[in-house]
């Protein structure tokens, strides 16, 4: 499953960092953090998704405290 | 402004005041028990580092944590704690102040530049009002419409997904997907895509495509995608980037330690040092250059252009051959009359209408084409066509048919004379002559009417267009067709391009571009391939630019093209040339600024001349000069 989220990020270098952390993660296919349009997808198993979700986000806020994620 | 940049402004403000009361205090000798003392004046002096540059700090110490220090919020923190090691209170205080400035100047100017690209996104439907069979009618989102949905559409609503009208007139806006200002009238049977705006009228449209297979997430995801396609500007600055800051930093090691062991002045050194690190930051140039593409493409965007990448725009300001195809791109692509030449100054619509009757009920295009005709000339005669009572195709030659008891006969040369009609022949390579003759009932005595020109009409705006595209550079523009050549060179001779390839089946066009692109000169002379996406998406694909048009609603054309133009007006051609070369433009000032003046300051800085002051501004101020100009391309007026 994939799935789009409007997320808070602060610079581009940022963004890469919380982008290649999460898609590192277990069960993650691919992640994209987008800094210019403010976005977060997400793409991993359907079953699991929504705890995915949850660690992948508090994952980026370990790196990047200003990262948010609107759910 | 959002809230959360308002509160580090204030934030930031509040700081450099207390930061400016503290220097003036300490070079008017004010309060001697803090300034004149070193620990009182750093206490001092880090209430307002405290306040504006927290979460540098904070950043600084997180990443060495993640094991990633390397970031500009590390070498800042680095540099002021230099600064302060050293006793330079105030100069600490102000790299880190204005660091920070310069840091939420670049957040608000992206957030700008991101509205203005958001006001182009604002095309998604937020809900869809599906109609079930027993008549009720239920609001549910756009993701829920199953194809074959019963949809209604209200005045001022968006159109959910893409479907065709089953009832009810309306004139919809597409203004925020095609750029075209003119509303667009839809009837029953007609195919609307979503995003439009439904005008005045209530509109019923069946569902024909799911919302994630529809129109607006097509291009929502283009555009997502398209800042993805790094420029070679770009990618340089990233590469860039990666040498220069180390290269920098290590300079700044070497500088506080090698004079300092030869001379025995660390402080000096270290200072000096510190001013290295300040610089080393490439952020004018990893902020501004990205920002001014992004912007471009925005600028492309609210003007109906879809440019699918970066790179992509990149190539388009060094387009030098343009190839186009013909049929639905230079020209309407549908047959139109062109010209009616009655044998005697007699009414040119009766002879259309004679046609007309002849024809019948036909939906060959000549015969479509003539009925369009009389209908703009005279409605009237439309309504009142005699009815045919025997007709007769003759293939190759024509149509025989009998009318109020005449013959009446529509057709070529051959047809005429194979009748005994004497015509006046008309010579005319990029028309279709059709010439008309009758047999009276009463006398058998064959007579020519008159001829009727037929053409696939050139657009009214290709010449401007091809014009205004040499303007912006192009150096060759090379027509190809399908039709004769005697039809290509006379429509190529109209519009004065430089080449023509006329008799071409759709794989001979890939053949010709491949040949094109082996002849040119250098690589640097970028092809483009501006064609309708009907047939045409392998040449789409294999061109440097594949430039699709009036392909809303294509698929097949959006995904080979590189560029994509979302009505079918060709002025938008030379339009995103011109947007092109201003993004080029302002990444390499920016670029070429940005280095000239970092190198000098890091020149002066090893030499003692410059100090920090004159590092920040080589720091921030010229990552906000940069932004600002990157931000000149948001501005960029519609002209069409």
């Amino acid at each position: 499953m994939k799935k789009k989220f409007k997320c808070d990020i602060d610079c581009a270098a940022c963004a890469a960092k919380v982008e290649d952390a999460v898609k590192q993660m277990e069960g993650v296919v691919d992640a994209k953090v987008n800094f210019m349009l403010q976005k977060f997808t997400l793409e991993a198993d359907d079953e699991h998704f929504d705890e995915i979700l949850k660690n992948a986000i508090e994952t980026g806020k370990k790196i990047e405290p200003d990262f948010s994620v609107e759910v | 402004m959002e809230p959360k940049l308002k509160k580090e402004l204030k934030k930031i403000l509040l700081g450099i005041g207390i930061f400016f009361l503290f220097m003036i205090c300490e070079k008017l000798h004010l309060l001697p028990m803090i300034f004149e003392h070193r620990l009182a004046a750093f206490a001092a002096y880090l209430i307002p580092y405290g306040i504006t540059g927290y979460p540098v700090v904070r950043k600084a110490l997180l990443g060495i944590r993640n094991r990633q220090p390397f970031d500009e919020s590390f070498l800042m923190f680095i540099a002021t704690i230099g600064a302060f090691a050293t006793g330079e209170n105030s100069e600490a205080v102000a790299v880190m102040a204005f660091y920070q400035v310069g840091e939420w100047f670049q957040a608000y100017a992206v957030g700008k530049s991101r509205k203005n690209i958001a006001a182009l996104m604002d095309i998604v439907p937020e809900t869809a009002n599906v109609e079930s069979p027993d008549g009720t009618v239920e609001t549910m989102d756009p993701d829920e419409v199953s194809i074959g949905d019963i949809l209604v559409v209200k005045p001022g609503e968006r159109i959910p997904v893409d479907g065709e009208v089953l009832s009810g007139e309306s004139m919809i806006n597409t203004a925020a997907l095609t750029g075209e200002s003119v509303p667009r009238a839809v009837y029953p049977g007609a195919s609307v895509i979503s995003g439009c705006i439904n005008g005045e009228g209530l509109l019923r449209i069946r569902a024909e495509k799911a919302f994630e297979d529809s129109t607006v997430s097509k291009i929502l995801e283009l555009v997502e995608n398209a800042t993805e396609k790094k420029s070679k500007t770009e990618n340089f600055i990233t590469r860039f980037a990666r040498v220069y800051t180390p290269i920098v930093v290590y300079g700044a090691l070497a500088l506080a330690v090698i004079p300092s062991v030869i001379s025995g002045d660390p402080a000096t050194w270290i200072y000096r040092a510190c001013t290295f690190l300040v610089i080393s930051c490439p952020c004018a140039l990893v902020i501004s250059v990205p920002l001014a593409f992004f912007g471009g493409i925005g600028a492309a965007g609210s003007n109906g252009v879809l440019v699918k990448g970066s790179n992509y725009l990149e190539q388009i300001a060094k387009l030098r051959i343009l190839v186009s195809d013909k049929t639905g791109t230079l020209s309407e692509g549908n047959f139109k009359v062109y010209k009616v030449c009655p044998k005697e100054a007699a009414c040119a619509p009766e002879l259309l209408q004679l046609a007309a009757a002849a024809e019948g009920s036909s939906t060959h295009p000549i015969a479509k084409s003539i009925r369009e005709e009389l209908k703009k000339q005279a409605p009237r005669l439309l309504e009142a066509l005699a009815p045919v009572t025997e007709s007769e195709n003759i293939a190759g030659q024509g149509l025989k048919a009998v009318v109020e008891g005449d013959y009446i006969l529509v057709g070529n040369k051959k047809l005429m004379e194979s009748q005994g009609i004497a015509v006046k022949e008309i010579e005319d390579p990029a028309s279709t002559v059709v010439y008309v003759g009758r047999i009276p009932d009463k006398d058998g005595r064959p007579e020519f009417l008159g001829t009727i020109l037929i053409r696939d009409i050139i657009k009214k705006e290709a010449r401007e267009a091809i014009e205004a595209m040499r303007n912006a550079g192009v150096e060759e523009v090379i027509m190809l067709t399908g039709d004769r050549t005697s039809v290509g060179e006379a429509v190529g001779r109209e519009l004065q391009v430089d080449r023509v390839y006329a008799d071409l089946l759709p794989q001979d066009k890939v053949r010709c571009v491949e040949k094109l692109l082996q002849e040119r000169n250098t690589e640097e002379q970028v092809l483009g391939f501006v064609g309708d996406g009907i047939n045409d998406a392998p040449v789409l694909a294999r061109a440097d630019v594949g430039i699709a048009m009036g392909s809303m609603g294509s698929d097949a054309a959006i995904e080979a093209a590189d560029v994509v133009i979302m009505d079918d007006d060709l002025r938008r051609i030379p339009m995103v040339i011109r947007i092109a070369h201003k993004t080029v433009r302002i990444a390499t000032q920016n670029i070429v600024f940005a280095l000239v003046i970092k190198a000098l300051i890091l020149l002066f800085g090893a030499m003692g001349i410059a100090n920090m002051w004159a590092a920040v501004f080589a720091d921030v101020g010229v990552a906000v000069l940069c932004i600002l100009n990157s931000m000149r391309i948001l501005r960029t007026r519609r002209t069409i």
